[in-house]
């Protein structure tokens, strides 16, 4: 007969409509500024880098060796190596950065960037409230820089790995650095 | 309850009196006036923001909820968006039409509320054929819409005014051979007179309503549904349907234009609902006798609030038709049911009210060609549906 669906269809928005006022499962919406949901392990957003140590600019891991920058799709990052060298963790002379910049208005947070550093310096942000009330889109060295314990914090399980690797790798060094003074010297 | 039932007519008699004798029905009037635009126009925000609200609900999500308690001052915020938006009017535009139009469509829809009796003796003016005058002024939003689509200079406007043009026209005949028969009843085509007519309660209980009759009840649907189509809301919105037309004859309109485009539909939604409630639902009748102590125009406020909520709710379901869809429906469909309803409440007329027999056979004379009409009336005859969402 012709009108069932439609008596139906009223059904079902009745149902909706009444349900929204106590079934928690109806009305699922988030409202965001008050409320927020978890954030979650594998969220990423933009890069950032990661230093050791308490000072941010001298515990930086990243050596400027631009593979980031070259492999940037949205070629978003600038590096300028920096023309003194520092002992890194292993204890290797590394250059450093003297500028890091990211454009923000040009970033399109792939991870890539991430993917490719050799040294576990660069990874990806969680944070997503980003705006601001000036144009600076452009990060600089001492915006993007975060402790280890901030990536430790943001994503456990990458951080656990990494640390493990480093110290694993630091643990060598330590070893060949304890065995091979001796022909060394000799 | 006199004294309350009678508070706006007691109140719009006192501060009238105020006034020196020479101008006194000038003021009267003006008074009348003043207070159904203050008492409709508080009814328009507040519909937009419950409008919003519970299609939000209906979809599962709360509505506007921002400003005030409980995004009660939606509107406001609303008017002061539109307000100080920039009034733009196309380089190639009729300008002198374009300018026209929002108001040619809100002026006449304000003057359907003349006739509409709200309560006990209160119509603002008691005119003996109120209906010819509101379904008269009613069709003049027709020609603002036209307008506005033409003047615009832009193929949606103008696809959106051609879609409004064929709809209201198809759609005002349903609609007035919807209320014909009710005219029938009451032998007279003013307004209050047809209130009057449906007072008293039959087997003690029974409101003496419209609807409660089989030409009543079929009246009514037909009417709601003419109803929705002449006030182009969902599901009969072609005219300004956004994801075909952008915004139909609406496209080319900004800021306060477009505001007072909103105000005139809703208002005409509002007009038309009124006369919904007076011709079928008793108008400010009581629904029983021991109900009586409340005052008129709080019963005319409750039907007419629910049966907004339930053109909201009809729009949170339906989908928009398509146009030759809309246009068959109308033609092949409401039309010929709504000549077969003015054949039965001739028939209920001339039967004696043997209630029993008289009922069974008048729904029986509609609920047939309802049946036969509802297959057969696009020319196909439709295979049993599954509707996999709704089950």
């Amino acid at each position: 007969m012709l009108g069932r669906g439609i008596l139906r269809g009223l059904i079902e928005t009745w149902r909706n409509f009444q349900g929204s006022y106590y079934d928690p499962e109806r009305l699922t919406t988030v409202q965001y500024p008050e409320e927020k949901l978890p954030p979650q392990e594998n969220a990423r957003t933009i890069p950032f880098l990661i230093y050791d140590g308490q000072d941010p600019l001298a515990g930086l891991r990243c050596t400027a060796c631009s593979i980031c920058a070259v492999e940037c799709p949205a070629h978003c990052i600038e590096i300028v190596k920096d023309t003194a060298k520092r002992p890194d963790y292993l204890g290797k002379m590394q250059f450093h950065p003297k500028v890091f910049n990211i454009d923000m208005a040009v970033c399109m947070e792939c991870g890539i960037c991430a993917e490719v550093c050799p040294f576990d310096s660069i990874k990806m942000d969680r944070v997503f409230e980003l705006s601001g009330d000036d144009r600076r889109m452009v990060l600089r060295m001492s915006d993007l820089a975060k402790s280890n314990d901030y990536f430790r914090q943001i994503h456990p399980t990458e951080a656990a790995a990494v640390d493990a690797a480093r110290a694993e790798e630091q643990r060598k060094a330590q070893a060949k650095k304890g065995a091979s003074p001796v022909p060394a010297a000799s | 309850m006199n004294a309350v039932d009678q508070i706006f007519v007691s109140t719009q008699h006192w501060l009238a009196g105020l006034a020196p004798a020479s101008v006194r029905p000038l003021v009267s009037m003006l008074l009348i006036i003043a207070g159904l635009m203050a008492a409709f126009g508080t009814c328009f925000a507040l519909t937009t923001v419950l409008e919003r609200k519970t299609l939000g609900r209906m979809q599962n999500r709360f509505g506007p909820n921002r400003v005030g308690p409980f995004g009660l001052f939606q509107p406001l915020a609303d008017a002061i968006k539109m307000l100080t938006k920039e009034d733009i009017v196309p380089f190639s535009a009729d300008k002198i039409l374009h300018f026209l139009a929002p108001l040619a469509l809100t002026v006449p829809v304000w003057l359907a509320f003349a006739v509409l009796p709200f309560g006990r003796n209160m119509s603002a003016i008691e005119l003996d054929a109120g209906i010819l005058f509101f379904f008269a002024i009613g069709s003049a939003s027709e020609l603002a819409v036209f307008m506005a689509g033409w003047s615009s200079q832009n193929k949606y406007s103008l696809v959106g005014a051609m879609r409004a043009i064929a709809q209201m026209i198809s759609y005002e005949v349903p609609l007035v051979l919807a209320g014909v028969p009710v005219l029938m009843a009451a032998g007279s085509l003013s307004l209050p007179d047809i209130v009057q007519a449906q007072s008293g309660f039959a087997l003690g209980f029974v409101p003496h309503w419209n609807v409660f009759t089989p030409w009543g009840l079929a009246g009514f649907a037909l009417f709601l549904i003419a109803a929705t189509a002449e006030s182009n809301r969902c599901p009969f919105d072609l005219p300004e349907g956004e994801s075909e037309l952008i915004a139909g004859y609406l496209t080319e309109y900004s800021g306060f234009k477009y505001a007072l485009f909103f105000l005139g539909e809703y208002l005409g939604l509002f007009a038309v609902t009124g006369l919904a409630v007076t011709l079928f639902l008793g108008g400010w009748q009581a629904p029983a006798q021991w109900l009586e102590w409340l005052p008129s125009w709080g019963w005319f406020a409750a039907k007419f609030s629910a049966l907004i909520f339930l053109f909201i709710w009809v729009r949170a379901t339906l989908p928009r038709l398509r146009l030759d869809q809309l246009l068959n429906f109308a033609w092949k469909f409401l039309v010929p049911l709504a000549l077969i309803n003015l054949f039965v409440a001739a028939v209920w007329w001339k039967f004696p009210a043997a209630m029993a027999i008289r009922w069974l056979l008048c729904a029986g004379l509609l609920a047939v060609p309802y049946v036969w009409l509802g297959r057969h009336w696009n020319g196909v005859t439709p295979k049993p549906r599954h509707y996999g969402y709704a089950e």
